[in-house]
């Protein structure tokens, strides 16, 4: 467990010395105090449009994290032939790839709490409430989300050599579940087979990745999730995970590593 | 020849870009208003940014029922935004609450699952917190200027449930600017003179001429519009009943009673008013000589 938190700490430490979080961050914080500060009908109490703007912001950024991080851990330690000496240390490659996964995850966990965080400050001088146990809902169940999404870009990592490639395929694979997913089922009822049988096959396949997006919740004020639900949640986001994470290892330990 | 100083090339380079600024600033004045760009939306997109305002106001209409909304995918009818419906004084029946159910039973246990994390109340905003829909309008104007909804119900909200008679009535002026003769803002200004200023005179004014404007509309278009004539008319008769002049108010019920949906409740109105008309007469013949 020692050399896989090793393997993390390296990985986190790459997200703070990369210039990827910063720009994010300070892109997100401009737009959002930009927006925040145009006055709309001399009405300063107006914001929700702040808070949904702020929130698509951290929600592409998250991903856009999760997604560059990952993709380029396997590909990047081929290229610079460090993967050699790792592995002599002797760490297994499966150690490897749950060293890198836990510190991509870890790692788009920190960026997370500085994202939300800067989202409750804003939102909070504006509003005067700060309601902390939905926004831990928000944040538990995104980063549980994006668990999914660091081990999908992982195994994309194995299958593509470019991480510019991987990073846009996951970029578009993740987007299209979280934009239409949900409503396959919907589609697939107005076509006729072996179209509908398609449809079908890929909503029940796909992690459903859309039910993990409080955002509507936290904009428009609703209340809290139940916490079973949550946990049902936390499990489904697992147990994806540890699928994409044993499809990588399965490629990974039959890859070769010379490029 | 000899190194110039980093320092000098950079004031003379700031030196030409001021010179140039003051060149170019008076014609590129004379550009924007050849393209007739009074924001930075015209200037972005060109007429092209009316295709981004029906989505503006369909996100108002999102806020107002604060998220619970219909996407592309949920088949359902397009009919008139709630919001334009509330503006015009219409509430949400059970019936109409039963058609905007649109997710209707989960189809599957992942359908199921997924609703505990969406929105799936349908509400509308209140206690002031229709301000958060305005926005979305004042963006929605900026992108199509000739879109008149979004002046009259902006202006309705803010009048009727944020108590901001004095935006209400800037932003409708502003549409006025960008449409003249509209007779929908014209009425949405009578409305605010009459509700919030109390200015009877005034109201009745803007009202006529709201009416005249709606008289200068092809047959075809006030034949479609005919909600339009029938709100002018009859809110025109409240004000003359108001006012006392009986007679015109009369007279105005009368014009409203050709396109209401309800002439019966006109003419009960209208009775009552001839009621009161002859009493002071029958009064006087009581009194004794």
């Amino acid at each position: 467990m020692n050399t896989i938190w090793a393997l993390a700490g390296v990985v986190i430490k790459e997200l703070y010395r990369r210039k990827d979080f910063y720009v994010l961050f300070v892109l997100t914080a401009l737009i959002t105090i930009a927006t925040g500060m145009v006055n709309f009908f001399h009405d300063p109490k107006i914001v929700r449009y702040v808070k949904d703007i702020c929130m698509l912001l951290i929600w592409v950024s998250a991903l856009l994290i999760a997604i560059i991080t990952a993709a380029r851990q396997i590909p990047a330690e081929r290229e610079s032939r460090t993967i050699f000496p790792l592995l002599a240390k002797p760490v297994t490659r499966l150690q490897v790839i749950l060293g890198k996964f836990l510190g991509c995850w870890l790692a788009t966990g920190i960026a997370l709490v500085v994202f939300y965080l800067f989202f409750a400050i804003v939102t909070g001088s504006r509003e005067q409430h700060w309601p902390w146990l939905g926004y831990l809902q928000a944040v538990w169940l995104q980063w549980a989300m994006l668990a999914v999404v660091v081990a999908l870009s992982l195994l994309g990592s194995i299958v593509s050599a470019a991480p510019s490639s991987t990073t846009t395929i996951c970029f578009i694979a993740v987007a299209g579940i979280l934009l239409v997913g949900g409503h396959l089922d919907t589609v697939a009822l107005h076509q006729t087979q072996p179209l509908q049988g398609i449809f079908y096959t890929i909503y029940f396949l796909i992690p459903h990745l859309e039910w993990f997006d409080l955002r509507d919740r936290i904009v428009y004020d609703w209340g809290l999730v139940d916490w079973l639900d949550c946990v049902l949640a936390t499990l489904y986001a697992a147990a994806y995970t540890g699928l994409f994470l044993l499809l990588t290892w399965f490629g990974f330990r039959r890859k070769s590593l010379n490029t | 020849m000899t190194k110039a100083s980093p320092y000098l090339v950079l004031a003379l380079l700031l030196a030409v870009c001021f010179t140039l600024a003051t060149t170019l600033e008076p014609r590129a004045a004379v550009w924007s208003r050849h393209a007739k760009s009074n924001n930075v939306f015209g200037l972005l997109f060109g007429d092209g940014r009316r295709m981004f305002a029906n989505e503006f106001f369909t996100m108002a209409d999102v806020y107002f029922h604060s998220g619970y909304y219909p996407s592309i995918f949920d088949l359902r009818e397009e009919g008139p935004k709630e919001i334009v419906a509330e503006s015009h004084g219409h509430s949400d029946s059970q019936e109409d609450e039963k058609n905007e159910d649109f997710l209707g039973k989960p189809k599957d246990w992942i359908d199921r699952f997924g609703r505990h994390f969406r929105i799936t109340e349908h509400t509308h905003l209140e206690h002031s917190h229709e301000r958060e829909i305005l926005p979305w309008l004042r963006l929605a104007a900026d992108m199509d200027p000739q879109m008149i909804q979004t002046y009259t119900v902006g202006a309705y909200f803010m009048c009727q449930h944020l108590n901001q008679p004095q935006e209400a009535e800037a932003f409708l002026r502003e549409g006025l600017r960008n449409n003249p003769d509209n007779y929908e803002v014209l009425f949405g200004l009578g409305r605010i003179y009459h509700d919030n200023y109390h200015d009877t005179n005034r109201a009745r004014n803007v009202w006529q001429l709201a009416l005249t404007c709606f008289m200068k509309q092809p047959p075809e278009l006030q034949k479609e519009n005919k909600i339009g004539f029938d709100e002018i008319t009859v809110n025109l008769a409240n004000l003359e009943r108001d006012a006392g002049n009986y007679a015109d108010a009369i007279n105005w019920f009368q014009a409203a009673q050709k396109v209401s949906p309800a002439p019966d409740a006109l003419q009960q109105q209208i009775d009552k008013l001839r009621a009161k008309m002859t009493a002071p007469t029958n009064a006087a013949a009581a009194l004794p000589h």
